[in-house]
């Protein structure tokens, strides 16, 4: 409901001259902007007051584990903080390694909260930093579409992007991730970057470095930042839009920015070498050459202009070329063409499939499906078509900019589903701007049809004639951005609308011309309320429903009630408290930030998947049979193996469906692990139509030890299935702990002594045979002792 | 009432100051116990003793001391010593509490030590009279094997002896040890030994002189869990705003035989009453009646596993762990409540107020090794002193909370080895003025105000260069 709302209400500001009505909307735009942020901060609290304040998923609880140290120790500390709790034997300098942004943004809070006594737990501070941001980034998005196309189009833009589900999805209180602050740094580097262009103030610009600086710090995204600024800085000298604003625009911010970004540990000198960054220099170069010719060209005759210009062209056009041909050089010099994993899978939306296997498995890598897009933005989808046309009467630099932000970033979007949230401001900046136009067609016509009544009354009468509306929605909806689109040329921007003070009578004029009919828009009006109103109810649904699960605690409604499975917190818990503060524990690395977090045990691989080497290594052990994989735990000190089972309650994302993702990391380092030795006919099965390497690895028996027993039959649930083989036992490994749901299960390595026994167990360990190379990696050349 | 009793008291402390100066041969001969029964309670992990004493002054002097002597084994693990007197005549007996206070003697054999009990009125020359004595020891029972596995039961050895341990000539005694079940391993007879279900017993026995002992040892099956709080801070707040707050951090752990090797949770859940039947898999708070906002959590969140069930005179809050606690295994919690505070905080007749609260553990049946109480009184409150009926270590800290500027005095008090029976009320006393309740609030409004007036000054003030 709240952004139609605002948008009726804030029109009047636009159109009056009246002093006393102007302050009257900047009161109001003021309130609405503070209930716009107490709306973003509120409906992310569904899964605090549905489950309880805690950390969630798996990168939160890295964030909160090193913000926690940085409470702890301080700055300096956390800078050369080596962390050997994780990828043991190899550690991890975190300092370096981690984009500081949002750590450094809670751990300020936390210190300013505690040094004003307000003594909140680091884990509360963790908790509420998304939702604090998302205010701020709402409030960010109306600056920045105040900056496009007025204020009534701001504060729709702000209320569209307080609620939009994609954003929710990453920014719900608990949801501690650099998303939560990045989008706000994103939104708000944007908009100082149009502030600048538009006023051309040298003190934007300084701050558009700084706030770009803080995006470094943040997250990774930046990228898209360094790159579309370029775009757009060219597009505009293209089309011939150069000026000293855009020059002030964009020059101190590849200087400053690029300076600044190279403080940031994690990006370094990357900010100068990686070809991510070149755009932004080339650019620049470009800028400059063009600053150049303008500057000659005012002291130059035209004569005299068009004959430097044959001769710098020529003499360019050779330097260029060499220049050009000696990046490409440098350039092709290096494997991956200087560009990161994730880049190039972005440009290259097949590439990580083909070569990088561990960016393919993350779930959030995979491109999004037409649903997803419904799902996260829902109505915006129809809007944003209507918001570019706005843009483009009239264009500016400024909507130009917006122009370009959501044409790439629909394109990133549809690469990668964990880019919707870049694409979430840019929809709902064009859709706030549509909105907000057609609002303002249909109350100007119903204004001057009906001089002397208010618009808000009139809506009030028309509710009651909204019977035959409902049926039209569709006809109706595109028949309006047609609508909107014709009446665009006769309005301005609110800029020019104040400087064109003594013509007003005569546009009022015109505009009664151009007015609609007084029912049509009325109906209309009504539309768009119930567009609002539907998009809201979404909103609502997804931040309530859909996305504020915790994921480390499940809850199931059956007939007899909530059920609470928090099997992983206990499988933590008993880590934490009944195993030796220095053991190991292997696992799948999903599970690796969480241990390091919850348990503060020591972890094989984690979420940071800079190995690729150590995480196949433990998809190896996994994919091994047990005496193998035993071999390869103890040679890296493994104490305990942790493993995720959801076959018992029907929990799907557990690791026996995670497992041929395993066995292609492991295989893509180590060759003997074979992906159709797992496969029946091209087909995952664990049932008794399994291969004898799925059925005797070790994934398969950490699962399913004794699982039998519980029913008898040995049905999972989650593969809808009974286990191929349901009695056997575990020579290597002891069942130490199993959770009461049977979601997690941990294991212990026997001692080593206990090798000598295996030779008893022959017959049942015979089947493994495919894995006889297998000693290459423990260096040994120890053949299996049943070979 | 108060009056003539304490002037008894004080008579009689005339009296035995007197007695004790003129015969300064130690009365302790003088007395001998004519019967002693003692009862002792195995069923749980913290082991109560009931011993019912006959005194008899067959001195010539009249005495108001009567020493209980431990060995220095079991005296490190004695919780609490309470005695009591039958007062009265048949129809209307009513038992009197004693002081009961440690002593040292410096001629204790093989380092006995000693508890004094105060008689209210001295025992003169020939009169007898009853004593009822109830001691408990935590830690006393060690289990043997000292690791089980998850299907075994747990077997536990306890020592003592079969002679009750007194510096005084007892005539004949009697001791009866009861067992949580029929299983019991082996024991040690000292005839007449005799042992009738769960019961055994030794004795009677006649006329041990001084310091006799005869060791015993009984290795039975106790499959009740051993709940033992290791640390247990307990901080209570107090607001002035009607809300006592209490959070209570625990450190659990099964003090039973460790848990040896493998858990099986299959069988675990499906043969509950074979496997792990010794596993601790819940426990029972027992919280003050009103409670509110009660709150069950660890350092990585709620924990959904408990029911609150209140009624008018007691809440109870049955707690499950994350996992169920085998021997050895541990377990950190938080609980937290509110509770109103007309309940708890009184003023007093001069003026000061007080804050009469529980002391131990509100979890039943569970022995806390080291127990800190911090009493946060709110910030402006002065002079506190805390009464506290046994002895703890006390001392004051400061804390700073919600916005304080000069922090709140925090009373600090200390013990060790708490059992149940702990739980009396302590007082906390102090001076506070209401004014200060509304020291944050008008703090706040000034910080708005002033925030409020530097913006009007800002957009007032025209600091531009040109013109």
């Amino acid at each position: 409901m709240a952004a139609p709302e605002i948008s009726t209400a804030a029109v009047p500001t636009l159109y009056t001259n009246n002093a006393l009505r102007n302050a009257f909307g900047g009161v109001l735009a003021f309130f609405i902007l503070l209930l716009i942020g107490v709306m973003a901060f509120s409906i992310r609290l569904f899964s605090v007051i549905k489950y309880e304040s805690v950390i969630h998923e798996f990168d939160p609880y890295f964030n909160y584990r090193v913000t926690q140290f940085l409470a702890k120790n301080g700055i300096y500390e956390f800078w050369n903080w080596f962390d050997d709790r994780t990828w043991y034997p190899l550690g991890r300098v975190i300092g370096g390694t981690v984009y500081p942004g949002l750590t450094l943004t809670a751990g300020t809070i936390w210190w300013l909260l505690n040094s004003l006594n307000i003594p909140l737990s680091v884990e509360t501070v963790c908790v509420f930093t998304a939702p604090i941001f998302s205010a701020f980034a709402s409030w960010a998005t109306y600056l920045l579409t105040k900056e496009v196309k007025g204020t009534g189009a701001g504060l729709t833009a702000a209320a569209l992007l307080a609620m939009v589900p994609s954003y929710i999805s990453r920014s719900v209180a608990g949801s501690y991730d650099n998303e939560a602050v990045a989008i706000f740094a994103l939104i708000f580097t944007f908009y100082l970057y149009i502030k600048t262009l538009n006023t051309g103030s040298l003190f934007y610009a300084t701050l558009n470095s700084i706030a770009y600086f803080y995006m470094v710090c943040s997250w990774g995204g930046y990228t898209f930042i360094i790159n579309l600024i370029p775009m757009h800085v060219l597009l505009c000298i293209v089309t011939g839009r150069f000026s000293s604003r855009l020059y002030i625009a964009y020059a101190p911010l590849v200087v400053l920015g690029t300076l600044l970004a190279a403080l940031v540990p994690v990006v370094g000198f990357n900010a100068v070498m990686t070809s991510e960054h070149f755009a932004s220099f080339l650019v620049f170069i470009i800028l400059h050459v063009v600053a150049f010719a303008y500057y000659i060209k005012g002291i130059l005759t035209p004569k005299m202009f068009k004959v430097a210009v044959t001769l710098v062209v020529s003499v360019g056009l050779a330097v260029c070329c060499a220049v050009i041909a000696v990046l490409i050089a440098l350039v092709a010099s290096s494997p991956t063409k200087g560009w990161s994993g994730r880049s190039l899978s972005l440009l290259d939306p097949t590439y990580a499939s083909k070569y990088i296997p561990i960016i393919a498995s993350v779930s959030e890598h995979q491109p999004p499906t037409w649903p997803s897009y419904f799902m996260d933005i829902n109505v915006l989808a129809f809007l944003v078509p209507a918001g570019i046309i706005a843009c483009f009467s009239p264009l500016s630099d400024a909507s130009s900019f917006v122009v370009l932000y959501i044409a790439t970033s629909v394109y990133f979007s549809g690469v990668m589903v964990r880019l919707m949230l870049v694409f979430a401001p840019a929809a709902c900046i064009t859709s706030g701007i549509a909105l907000s136009q057609a609002f303002d067609v249909f109350t100007r016509s119903i204004k001057f049809q009906l001089p002397g009544i208010s618009s808000n009354t009139e809506v009030d009468a028309a509710e009651t004639s909204s019977a035959t509306a409902k049926a039209q929605n569709d006809a109706v909806k595109t028949e309006k951005s047609e609508e909107t689109s014709k009446n665009r040329p006769s309005k301005k921007s609110k800029k020019k609308e104040k400087e064109e003070k003594p013509s007003t009578k005569a546009k009022s004029e015109k505009k009664r011309l151009l007015a609609l009919p007084l029912d049509s828009s009325v109906i209309s009006l009504l539309l768009l309320i119930l567009l609002g109103a539907f998009y809201v109810v979404h909103c609502v649904w997804a931040a309530a429903e859909a996305y504020s699960a915790p994921s480390i605690v499940l809850t199931s409604r059956s007939h007899d009630g909530l059920h609470v499975f928090d099997d992983f917190r206990e499988a933590y818990a008993w880590l934490r408290h009944n195993t030796d503060v220095d053991d190991k524990v292997a696992s799948w690395w999903d599970y690796g930030y969480q241990t390091t977090a919850m348990a503060n045990r020591t972890v094989i691989v984690d979420n940071n998947t800079w190995n690729n080497t150590h995480i196949a290594t433990v998809g190896t052990a996994m994919s091994s049979p047990e005496k193998a994989a035993w071999e390869i735990f103890h040679s890296l000190d493994v104490k305990y193996v942790l493993v995720v089972f959801g076959g018992l309650v029907g929990y799907p994302s557990d690791d026996i469906n995670k497992f041929l993702w395993m066995v292609r990391i492991g295989g893509g380092v180590f060759p003997h692990i074979k992906e159709p030795d797992y496969l029946r006919d091209g087909q995952y099965r664990i049932d008794s139509q399994a291969t004898p390497t799925m059925l005797n690895c070790l994934m398969y028996k950490l699962s399913y030890y004794r699982f039998v027993e519980t029913d008898g039959k040995g049905y999972d649930r989650v593969r809808q299935t009974e286990i191929g083989k349901k009695y056997f036992k575990l020579t290597h490994f002891e069942e130490v702990f199993t959770t009461h749901h049977w979601m997690v299960r941990i294991y212990k390595l026997k001692p080593p002594k206990n090798r000598i026994r295996g030779k008893s167990k022959k017959s049942k360990s015979q089947k493994t045979s495919s894995t006889s190379n297998r000693a290459k990696r423990s260096g040994t050349g120890k053949k299996n002792p049943w070979h | 009432m108060e009056a003539p009793i304490r002037a008894t008291h004080i008579l009689g402390f005339a009296l035995f100051f007197l007695l004790f100066f003129v015969c300064r041969s130690s009365p302790l001969h003088d007395l001998l116990i004519s019967s002693a029964e003692r009862r002792i309670d195995l069923t749980s992990h913290i082991v109560k003793v009931y011993l019912t004493l006959k005194v008899e002054n067959a001195g010539s002097s009249p005495t108001s001391e009567i020493l209980l002597a431990f060995p220095p084994t079991q005296v490190d693990h004695l919780a609490t010593v309470e005695a009591l007197v039958t007062k009265g005549k048949r129809k209307k007996t009513t038992l009197v509490r004693l002081d009961v206070k440690p002593t040292e003697l410096p001629d204790a054999p093989n380092g006995t030590k000693y508890f004094t009990i105060y008689l209210a009125n001295p025992l003169n020359s020939g009169e007898s009279t009853t004593l009822e004595v109830l001691y408990l020891f935590t830690h006393s029972l060690e289990p043997f094997p000292a690791e089980i596995g998850q299907s075994e039961s747990q077997l536990v050895y306890y020592r003592d002896s079969a002679l009750i341990l007194s510096p005084y000539h007892i005539k004949q005694q009697t001791t009866f040890i009861k067992t949580p079940s029929t299983k019991v391993e082996s024991f040690t007879r000292v005839e007449p030994t005799n042992r009738a279900g769960t019961e055994m017993k030794y004795g009677p026995y006649e006329d041990h002189p001084p310091y006799s002992s005869s060791p015993i040892l009984i290795h039975f099956e106790n499959n009740s869990p051993f709940p033992v709080v290791e640390e247990l801070v307990r901080e209570v707040e107090i607001s002035h705003w009607g809300n006592l707050q209490v959070t209570e951090q625990y450190t659990l752990v099964h003090g039973g035989a460790r848990h040896k090797g493998v858990f099986s949770r299959v069988e675990y859940q499906s043969r509950p009453t074979l496997s792990g039947t010794s596993s601790l898999r819940y426990l029972l708070a027992r919280l003050p009646p009103r409670v509110h906002s009660v709150y069950y959590r660890d350092e990585i969140g709620n924990i959904s596993s408990s029911h609150l069930r209140t009624d008018s005179r007691k809440s109870e809050l049955e707690i499950e762990p994350r996992y169920p606690l085998f021997g050895g295994w541990k377990a950190t919690f938080i609980i937290g409540y509110g509770l109103p505070l007309q309940d708890f905080l009184f003023e007093s007749s001069d003026d000061r107020r007080y804050l009469n609260f529980t002391f131990g553990c509100p979890l039943l049946e569970t022995v806390v090794d080291k127990l800190t109480v911090k009493v946060v009184l709110p910030e402006g409150s002065k002079d506190p002193s805390a009464v506290v009926p046994f002895p703890v270590e006390q001392h004051l800290e400061t804390k700073y909370s919600y916005l304080d500027v000069v922090g709140r005095t925090v009373v600090v008090m200390e013990k060790k080895n708490l059992v149940p029976s702990h739980n009396s009320h302590f007082q906390v006393h102090y001076t506070f003025k209401p004014i200060f309740m509304l020291a944050e609030p008008l703090m706040l409004a000034s910080a708005f105000f002033l925030f409020f007036v530097a913006c009007v000054a800002y957009l007032h003030i025209d600091l531009s260069i040109r013109k």
